[in-house]
């Protein structure tokens, strides 16, 4: 069954609460990343192996450079 | 010196580490982590505070154990010296030593690889496992510009860095050095290679004893963990900001056996000629320094070559103590922590005791404070600390 999008933001929020220490509060689908988040590369590394464990989806390194947002990455996860 | 930092088996400050100290209790127990059963040495000196309890969770993470404890006991010594972000950070140095390095990460890591593949592997495993990881760490925290240096020689690697750390001020490259070292590798791999060398004791089944230097049944050091940090400030420096002066890094001496990989000189020769630099530098006469804080492991043969090398060249009127005893060794820690153990000496006018010196090997020919901590006034105490590779250091504190 696919996710919706809240509970894919959601999922994301709880890796980015864990790996990088962001607030759950300051994660919505506009925020960037690296300039609202503070998610430096390396902790974006640690993010994306721990989404595609949680949501069973591939993301390749070329992938995630286009992935600047938070509503970038659900969108991308819900492609699948 | 006007700022110390530690983190050690014994407390996790300067202050609950210095009353177990002079107290004379044992840091070391027997270790209940199931990758320590079948090793033949079970014991150690783990650290009396969790890092955890000090430093942020995602902080912690991204750190290897190492670099967790050289950060507080930083800290620590910042605060204590009342430095603030208003020093100019390029005349701001860091040395600060590490003898192993990250490799609890590398292990870990690797069984990750092993077992997940590749893509698992932390990006964080090359800064958390880099030997130089605790300087970096630290030079990161407080900005410093001036230069961060990361000796490693073993267990002589943080008395090496307090000792380069006094000529980064003498020659004029920074106004405040942050010195020390730090060391966390309790684990399977660096505890079965240890005791594959028939290094460490194996007096499992009495671990409080175990550490007991110049003793006639001394089997071995016991390895400990702990951070060390001092804040060495240009005199003029200090003065002009009104800051509590601990001791004065009068002299440092460091040489090198040339002799054995593992084996100290038996006469200890590179040991007294680093004294002897030191002494020289300070330009004092020997017979003012009344107390030594000796490297003193409690293996057979270092203990006793180092005797003779003080004996010889500082002479047989000072008190010898071996803080090994109660910390266990903290390997790439323990110059630093020592040095604090000897300054605090020259300051509280007490001598910490060596415990467990209830037989004295019979060519103990030196005064030692044994099982309980010596009042005496001093003006000047000597730390010595030898590593593995034939690196060895001494480091002469005289009153502030």
């Amino acid at each position: 069954m696919a996710l919706s999008r809240d509970e894919i933001r959601e999922g994301l929020s709880d890796i980015l609460e864990e790996v990088a220490g962001v607030n759950p509060d300051d994660v919505a689908d506009g925020k960037s990343f690296t300039d609202d988040l503070d998610v430096d590369s390396l902790a974006m590394v640690e993010v994306v192996v721990a989404a595609e464990e949680k949501f069973g989806v591939k993301i390749p390194d070329d992938e995630v450079a286009n992935l600047k947002t938070v509503g970038d990455a659900v969108s991308y996860i819900e492609k699948g | 010196m006007t700022g110390l930092g530690a983190t050690t088996p014994l407390g996790g400050d300067v202050a609950s580490t210095w009353e177990a100290l002079v107290a004379g209790r044992s840091g070391v127990h027997l270790l209940k982590h199931e990758w320590a059963q079948e090793l033949p040495c079970r014991i150690a000196a783990e650290l009396a505070v969790e890092p955890s309890e000090v430093l942020p969770r995602v902080r912690l993470r991204r750190l290897d154990r190492s670099e967790q404890i050289a950060l507080v006991a930083a800290q620590q010594a910042w605060d204590d010296a009342g430095l603030s972000d208003d020093l100019d950070k390029e005349r701001l140095g860091v040395a600060f030593g590490s003898g192993i390095g990250g490799a609890l990460t590398l292990l870990a890591q690797d069984d990750i690889l092993e077992e997940f593949g590749a893509r698992k592997v932390s990006p964080f495993t090359v800064p958390m496992l880099m030997p130089n990881g605790p300087a970096a760490v630290v030079g990161i925290e407080f900005k410093a510009r001036a230069g961060v240096h990361a000796p490693t020689s073993a267990c002589a690697t943080s008395a090496e860095a307090i000792s380069l750390a006094s000529d980064m001020i003498r020659l004029g490259r920074a106004d405040v050095v942050i010195a020390g070292g730090a060391e966390a590798v309790i684990g399977g791999l660096p505890m079965a290679g240890f005791s594959s060398m028939k290094a460490m004791s194996t007096r499992n089944d009495d671990p409080e004893h175990a550490s007991r230097p110049w003793d006639r049944d001394r089997d071995g050091f016991v390895m400990g963990e702990g951070s060390g940090a001092l804040i060495l400030e240009r005199r003029d420096h200090a003065e002009a900001r009104g800051a509590r002066i601990y001791a004065v890094v009068a002299g440092s001496g460091l040489t090198s056996d040339g002799y054995d990989i593992v084996q100290p000189d038996p006469e200890c020769r590179g040991g007294g000629r680093a004294m002897r630099a030191a002494i020289k530098q300070a330009g004092i006469d020997p017979k003012d320094i009344g107390h030594v804080n000796a490297h003193a492991t409690s293996t057979p043969v270092g203990d006793m070559a180092e005797v003779k090398g003080i004996k010889r060249e500082v002479g047989d009127h000072v008190v010898l103590t071996a803080t090994k005893s109660m910390t266990g060794h903290l390997l790439g820690g323990a110059g630093a922590v020592e040095s604090i153990a000897a300054i605090l000496a020259i300051v509280e006018g007490v001598i910490p005791p060596t415990i467990n010196l209830e037989n004295p090997d019979p060519a103990l020919d030196l005064d030692v404070a044994a099982n309980e901590a010596r009042k005496v006034e001093l003006n000047a105490a000597l730390n010595t600390a030898f590593g593995f590779g034939g690196h060895n250091a001494a480091l002469l504190f005289t009153k502030a």
